[in-house]
């Protein structure tokens, strides 16, 4: 009678439809599915297996408590040991029909594997997920940004490079006599001309070209290309030298004859070609927030 | 639309005074105007001085250990990941690089004590891009966990160089203003061996800027005096500070020296803890 109201024709709350099965909501249920024989409103004579706090119990509803609903479902403890929990289903439910002792005793094989599972995984570590915040990670996306761009890294870089190499914390491997001559230069420029100059220039280029083959030949000739190289803008600059900047428009012709020849300066330490190639840093924009 | 119009006007008038005009205003820029943070380093702080002569990085600092480093990654690391912990052997010299399979953390740091390693890296990952770093000193030393960001291996940056030799490089900590920074500056620098070779020519870098630091792996090379090239090799990744331990990893026990509480932290837009 029951079966016949609710089941499949009018309304069960209990009932769950999907596209393929119908799933019964019942936290008595013994399969889950809403079927006749697994509906426990439909039948009077009823048993599940069900957990608490680790524990199996077996529940039973019999048609003389019918109309006790408070009554209506008597529990009995499960031992923890395995079979003599199965023993136990079976003299509970003897003469009980077969489905549903079937059923029982599947469902508890089930649960006491999920236990040893839950017990096994809280002995291990557990991966804890922390939720990201989709306005936090943007916010601090953006920062990140402004601060690689105020940050100006390359810049900071060789400055510290600068430094360091002012301060002499590389010894001796690096000869630039330049500063040195830098200050005589000044010092004499008064009185000088231009031709003492350019002397003064050659001396200067062949002191460079002398130290920088004593410092080639100390390595394994890796900057004996670079040093070519010096040679070849050095002496194109002694055709168009000045009087007194000379070193400072040296250093400044370098520099912007320099960027093209950046790519190769770089690259003749592993290989030997000669391409013009130009810096590949990306412009950076020079907005300090 | 109004603030160029402003600027043009005040353009004409410097230039309508000539030399008369005054100074030029220096720009506002958010370290200009930068929350003074108290606990701000200053060079020649005696009790500084003390805290570093006696802390758990003394020992390197005075050249008695040699670092030795463990990088490893979570569970099952992927492709990236695993990439990016091999280039990272390679920039920092006496590295190795071990797989966790399964493996608790509170049972590989003794072992890791026992064979004698100074650091210990731990590389997080999560959907196949790694984004958390785990630095701790071994020796019972501090323990730093980092969110790491935009992360880039060798061949995604553009140069044209080879990988770094087995040269020790040097390196570089910039702007490291707060105690907080300064201790974290120096656990960077203890993962370096002391005396860098010069002959390789390759530099680390960790800048910190605005509580960002950023780590950049070069090779520099000297053409004057005053002019250097550089060089990017090796990846770049970018760090934010989560939170510091004073001894190692310990997710529940730990006694926490720092950490980044959103709520307080991130209100105002000039204040930096670093």
């Amino acid at each position: 009678v029951v079966w016949s109201m609710l089941g499949n024709r009018q309304f069960c709350s209990y009932k769950m439809t999907t596209k393929t099965q119908n799933f019964c909501r019942n936290e008595y249920n013994l399969t889950g599915l809403c079927n006749r024989s697994s509906c426990p409103l439909a039948n009077s004579q009823y048993a599940t297996v069900r957990e608490e706090k680790g524990r199996c119990y077996l529940y039973m509803k019999t048609i003389e408590r019918a109309a006790f609903p408070r009554r209506l479902w008597e529990r009995v403890l499960l031992s923890k040991n395995y079979e003599k929990a199965l023993e136990e289903i079976d003299e509970n439910l003897i003469y009980w029909p077969r489905f549903i002792r079937h059923k029982c005793k599947q469902r508890f094989t089930k649960i006491t594997q999920y236990l040893i599972r839950i017990r096994k995984l809280t002995l291990k570590r557990q991966r804890k997920l922390v939720p990201l915040r989709r306005k936090i990670e943007r916010r601090e996306n953006r920062r990140e940004e402004k601060a690689l761009i105020a940050a100006q890294l390359d810049n900071a870089i060789e400055k510290e490079l600068l430094e360091r190499l002012k301060q002499d914390t590389y010894g001796d491997i690096y000869n630039f006599p330049i500063h040195a001559f830098d200050k005589a230069l000044q010092q004499q420029d008064a009185e000088s001309e231009s031709e003492s100059d350019a002397e003064r220039e050659e001396e200067d280029d062949d002191e460079e070209d002398v130290d920088k083959r004593e410092f080639v030949e100390a390595e394994d000739s890796e900057l004996s290309d670079f040093e070519d190289m010096d040679k070849l803008e050095t002496s194109s600059e002694e055709e168009e030298e000045e009087e007194e900047e000379v070193e400072k428009k040296a250093s400044h012709s370098k520099s912007k004859g320099k960027t093209p020849l950046k790519g190769p300066a770089r690259r003749k330490r592993p290989y030997i070609e000669i391409e013009y190639e130009e810096e590949t840093e990306p412009s950076t924009k020079t907005k300090a927030a | 639309q109004e603030k160029l119009a402003l600027k043009k006007k005040r353009r004409k008038e410097r230039e309508a005074l000539g030399d008369k005009a005054p100074p030029k205003a220096i720009p506002k820029t958010i370290e200009n105007q930068r929350v003074y943070d108290e606990t701000t380093v200053d060079p020649n702080d005696e009790e500084v001085a003390f805290d570093e002569a006696t802390d758990e990085f003394a020992p390197y600092f005075n050249r008695q250990t040699v670092p030795k480093i463990l990088i490893t990654t979570s569970d099952r690391p992927r492709g990236r990941t695993v990439r990016f912990c091999e280039q990272l052997a390679t920039v920092i010299p006496n590295s190795h690089v071990y797989y966790r399979r399964g493996l608790a953390l509170k049972r590989i740091i003794p072992q890791c004590i026992a064979r004698d390693f100074t650091d210990l890296i731990v590389i997080n990952e999560d959907r196949k891009i790694p984004n958390g770093l785990v630095l701790s000193h071994l020796p019972d030393g501090p323990t730093a966990h980092f969110r790491m960001s935009s992360v880039r291996l060798r061949k995604e940056i553009k140069r044209k160089g080879k990988e770094p030799t087995e040269h020790v490089p040097e390196v570089i900590l910039n702007n490291f203003t707060t105690r907080l920074g300064h201790s974290i500056g120096r656990m960077f620098a203890a993962l370096f061996p002391h005396d860098p070779q010069f002959i390789g020519r390759q530099v680390a870098t960790f800048h910190n800027q605005r509580d960002y630091i950023f780590f950049r792996f070069h090779r520099y090379i000297f053409k004057s005096e005053k002019k250097v090239g550089i060089q990017e090799l090796g990846p770049r990744f970018t760090l934010k500070l989560r939170s510091l331990q004073k001894g190692t990893f310990d997710s529940k026990f730990g006694e926490y020296e720092w950490i980044h509480k959103r709520r307080e932290m991130d209100t105002s837009r000039r204040k930096f803890h670093l």
